[in-house]
């Protein structure tokens, strides 16, 4: 286990203009996507006009991971939000691509272009 | 096509060393040493009945060696705790020679099994995973059928995706792609290629079809009389494979390359028909050899 896991999987959730970013951490694998799952729930529950999770800092996600973000558009999609992930690491990307969800899930190159 | 590729580390995550195996007086292993390396597809090849599936079933644990050692992830099964065979569990998969489906549930439900037992797992996140893992192997809008309602091909292709339920770090495969059409059978092979190079998956693949493990092989390992005959890169047995007769040093080269070629004449030919045939009918050779 990574320094990063030892502590919470979101490092930090701030409130920009119509949007709230996400900001992961460590490992995304089955022992912390419930964590994250519940993070996102609520979050949502606020009904942002978008929510954006940063990957920056997440250096592996496993495939229950991956369903907690196809749950999490579920759900946006339900309250009209849109989701929006940047900062996916090559190997993040590789569980996307190799599941054909990178087509799925809106990504984005930076966190600014994931606002603008 | 498989390359050298940089996920290769040195590190063996798989380890058998002098691992030998007899059932009743037939000795099936003799001192098989074989490590394989994290990362690495590693094609095992070998004649019917000399002794690969047995070798797979040390890999997982399922049986154990008269002699030597079986060490995954650097442990010896031999000293592992009930605990530490668990966890060392959930971090294999295998694809079955059966497929090993279990007949009373749906697809759907099969794949989900391993995931069930994580009981941290909402269901509606379990409900994804499943589609997810079925729509890797092509099978998404099979989900709800019943084992006994799919050909011999999906039936391997479900067996996949629960194998790969729990997103393991090493998977064996016994025969992948015996029985299946040519094209159901490249798409296992660029599957395994894919989950390796991608998912950093190490995968032991036990195979008789030569063009599937030429595709997929980094390194290559046969077996012989319970001991391993060659190991080497793909391409040292494709040079094999390609040599011609002036080129081949030894009878074993010759002996490999039919095995390759799948040629009816050469040694191994001969070895069967000199094989104690006639003692076994209770006859005498009247001829001597
Ligand atoms: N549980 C067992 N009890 C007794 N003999 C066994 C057992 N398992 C395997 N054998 C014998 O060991 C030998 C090797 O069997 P194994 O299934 O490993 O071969 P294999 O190389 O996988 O063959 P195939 O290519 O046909 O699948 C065979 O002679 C088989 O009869
Ligand atoms: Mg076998």
């Amino acid at each position: 286990m990574s320094e990063a896991d030892k502590t919470g999987v979101v490092k930090n959730i701030r409130n920009e203009q119509n949007a709230v970013v996400l900001e992961l951490r460590g490992d995304i694998d089955m022992s912390r996507s419930s964590e994250l799952r519940e993070q996102i729930l609520d979050v949502l529950q606020q009904k942002p006009a978008a929510l954006v999770i940063n990957m920056t800092d997440v250096a592996f996600m496993d495939s229950s991971g991956l369903a907690t973000l196809v749950e999490a558009m579920q759900l946006s999609q339900r309250h009209g939000s849109s989701l929006r992930l940047t900062g996916l690491a090559t190997r993040v990307r590789s569980v996307f691509e190799i599941s054909r969800l990178d087509t799925i899930f809106e990504i984005y190159e930076s966190e600014s272009e994931a606002l603008s | 096509m498989a390359m050298e590729h940089e996920n290769i580390s040195e590190e063996a995550v798989i380890e058998l060393d002098g691992v030998t195996k007899s059932f009743g007086t037939q000795k099936v292993l003799d001192g098989v040493n074989l490590h394989v390396k994290r990362g690495e597809i590693m094609v095992v090849m070998g004649g019917s009945g000399c002794g690969k599936s047995t070798l797979l079933n040390h890999m997982i644990g399922a049986l154990t060696p008269d002699s030597g050692s079986v060490k995954l992830f650097g442990r010896d099964y031999a000293t592992m705790t009930d605990e530490e065979l668990a966890e060392t569990r959930m971090r294999f998969g295998i694809l079955f020679q059966s497929g090993a489906l279990i007949s009373s549930l749906t697809i759907g439900e099969n794949v989900a099994l391993p995931l069930r037992e994580h009981k941290s797992l909402d269901d509606n996140i379990i409900d994804i995973m499943v589609k997810i893992k079925l729509e890797l192997v092509g099978l998404r809008e099979h989900a709800d059928k019943m084992p006994a309602q799919l050909s011999g091909g999906m039936k391997k292709r479900a067996g996949l995706a629960r194998a790969v339920a729990l997103d393991p770090q090493i998977l064996f495969y016994d025969e992948p792609s015996a029985g299946l059409d040519p094209v159901t059978s490249a798409q296992i092979d660029q599957l395994i290629i894919a989950l390796t190079r991608k998912l950093h998956v190490t995968s032991v693949v036990v195979t008789h079809e030569m063009d599937s493990a030429f595709t997929i092989a980094d390194r290559m390992c046969m077996l012989d009389l319970g001991k391993v005959m060659r190991i080497g890169s793909r391409k040292e047995f494709e040079d094999l494979r390609d040599a011609a007769d002036g080129e081949l040093k030894s009878e074993q080269d010759l002996l490999i390359r039919q095995f390759l070629r799948g040629g009816a004449e050469g040694p191994i030919t001969d070895r069967q028909q000199s094989s104690g045939y006639a003692d076994d009918l209770s006859l005498v050779a009247t001829r001597t050899q």
